[in-house]
């Protein structure tokens, strides 16, 4: 009788090591490259140079620059997210609802998905080409409308200039997430809300942006996060003349401008914080949306 | 009904506007290189450029490294997972989706304090060695893509049915994972590698902060000295992320083809 649970167990046995060796090299490679780096600058954010515990790195935060810098990235963040969500939600609606033709609904989905990923150095380069002092755009609308954009007090080497060019690759990505959300709003809602005398406008209001709601937070929290983190679109667009966050952390790991190693971890840890608690929001919206959107 | 259209075209016509001038700017700009008239000066000498061709090979031998790096990470463990240790799955899909979450600045802030000259794996200390850093870098940014594709190509094959008739025959556990399971996934692999290959050739962070001549790298410092070529990289740097996620949608497509075939 006990001769096959005798069995089992030694072919657990036998087998635990063999399965340790088939998920290892993954372990072990995201163990080295992922966890422990990240680990390391969480401790030092933490630690005295004799490893003892320390808050002094997490007070040293409110230094001015820093401050000032995180507030800058901040703002540009959710700037870029919000008329991400906005703009992104229109096209959208657009190639889903908008009784436009079927083709361009495909074309702006394969476009988005290509857009969402040019992002970096390139991108700059080309809004450098297009709206800089000699762009397409700024030498088309003086030619041709008398109209110098730059007299006005536009800069592309400015916050406004960097809020342009990050919607290049938001709104896509916006575009990318809301359009399966829109596909799932299901006709009969409409057709119930319509036949209970409710107007295009209450649809919206009472039904659609209800459902809707999680997923246009959750894809706000994504994209806030995505502007955060990015560094090489705004370091080639305007040097080091607009300090965000990333650019404070990358100019300290380049020359150790902060003087402190473990401010700069401070900094670091700071960032992971705040992409974190996006990603979370973003993840735990995503499951409650995806509860109505089957 | 139909003012109602009109609107969503003007929204759709503004869309396109502001996402093709760009664009359009740019081929214009990079064919200004020549007083007067339009040329391509601007490429010629971008592609003629000894330190455009270093920097592109060097990123373009990264990113095959890095997908090949990549593919022996992931495959056999999305295979044992599927095969033997599915409690694991959480975990592991938790971890793969970490670098999205991690900004790549912090994980290569990391790498140079870790694997420093000073320490017990120093990395850094030499050049093969940091170039090995770089690679282990770009499969760590490349991760999330790379392991949802291999994983979406496991779950066209059963995978279960054919590992035990590869062992029936005789077949050991480097036969079924090399000569069985990478070549069934290969098709939905592509996907993640061209993502790798995007992601890899302009990349700038990593490269530049562990000071290896890569493509990024040299587009910055064009960008700061010179006038018409940036644009001319520009263009370049467009068609590769066109063509690279041109080649996922046709392995996709690809793929699917065979699922409805077998």
């Amino acid at each position: 009788m006990s001769q096959p649970s005798l069995q089992a167990r030694t072919g657990l046995l036998a087998r635990l090591p063999l399965d340790w060796i088939g998920v290892g090299p993954f372990f072990l490679f995201a163990i080295l490259f992922l966890i422990l780096p990240t680990l390391y600058i969480v401790v030092g954010a933490f630690t005295t140079k004799d490893g003892a515990f320390t808050l002094d790195h997490i007070y040293g935060l409110a230094a001015s620059n820093i401050l000032a810098a995180t507030w800058i990235s901040v703002k540009l963040s959710v700037l870029t997210a919000l008329l991400g969500c906005v703009i992104g939600l229109l096209l959208a609606i657009a190639i889903t609802l908008g009784k436009l033709p079927g083709f361009l609904r495909e074309s702006t989905l394969t476009f988005s998905g290509v857009a969402s990923n040019f992002a970096g150095v390139p991108l700059s380069f080309a809004f450098i080409a297009t709206l800089g002092r000699l762009g397409l755009v700024t030498v088309l609308l003086r030619d041709w409308f008398g109209f110098n954009i730059y007299s006005t007090g536009f800069n592309l080497i400015s916050f406004t200039g960097l809020t342009l060019t990050y919607l290049y690759f938001q709104i896509p990505l916006m575009i990318l997430i809301v359009t399966p959300a829109l596909d799932g709003l299901k006709r009969e809602w409409r057709e119930a809300a319509e036949s209970l005398g409710a107007s295009a406008g209450q649809y919206w209001r009472m039904v659609a942006l209800p459902i809707l709601w999680p997923t246009l937070l959750g894809t706000f929290a994504l994209l806030f996060a995505n502007a955060f983190g990015a560094v090489a679109t705004a370091m080639s667009l305007t040097g080091s003349q607009l300090s965000i966050l990333p650019i404070v952390l990358f100019a300290q790991i380049r020359g150790d401008v902060l003087q402190d190693p473990h401010l700069g971890f401070a900094v670091a840890f700071g960032m992971i914080v705040i992409t974190g608690v996006a990603n979370v929001i973003y993840i735990a919206l995503r499951t409650r949306s995806e509860r109505w959107l089957k | 009904m139909r003012l109602a259209r009109l609107w969503w075209w003007i929204v759709f016509v503004l869309g396109a506007l502001y996402f093709f001038l760009p664009l359009i700017g740019t081929f214009e700009f990079s064919l200004r290189a020549r007083r007067g008239v339009y040329s391509f000066d601007a490429y010629e000498r971008v592609l003629a450029d000894p330190q455009f061709q270093a920097t592109f090979a060097y990123s373009a031998v990264m990113a095959l490294l890095t997908i090949v790096l990549g593919i022996i990470v992931v495959t056999p463990t999305a295979f044992w997972v599927r095969l033997r240790l599915p409690g694991l799955r959480p975990y592991i899909e938790f971890i793969t989706l970490l670098p999205l979450v991690i900004p790549p600045i912090v994980i290569v802030f990391g790498y140079i304090r870790l694997y420093n000259t000073s320490s017990i794996l120093p990395l850094t200390g030499s050049a093969f060695g940091t170039n090995v850093l770089l690679m282990c870098g770009y499969a760590i940014l490349a991760l999330p893509y790379m392991y949802r594709s291999v994983d979406t190509g496991l779950r066209t094959i059963d995978v279960r049915t054919l590992t035990e008739a590869a062992q029936s025959l005789g077949a050991g556990w480097f036969t079924i994972i090399g000569k069985l399971i990478i070549p069934n996934v290969l098709g939905s692999v592509v996907s993640g590698a061209f993502m790798t290959f995007a992601i890899v050739i302009g990349e700038y962070v990593f490269a530049a902060l562990l000071n290896r001549p890569a493509f990024g790298p040299y587009m910055v410092w064009t960008g700061g000295n010179k006038a018409y070529e940036p644009a001319a990289l520009a263009v370049i740097a467009f068609v590769i992320t066109w063509a690279c996620m041109g080649l996922i949608q046709l392995g996709t497509r690809l793929s699917r083809h065979a699922r409805v075939r077998s």
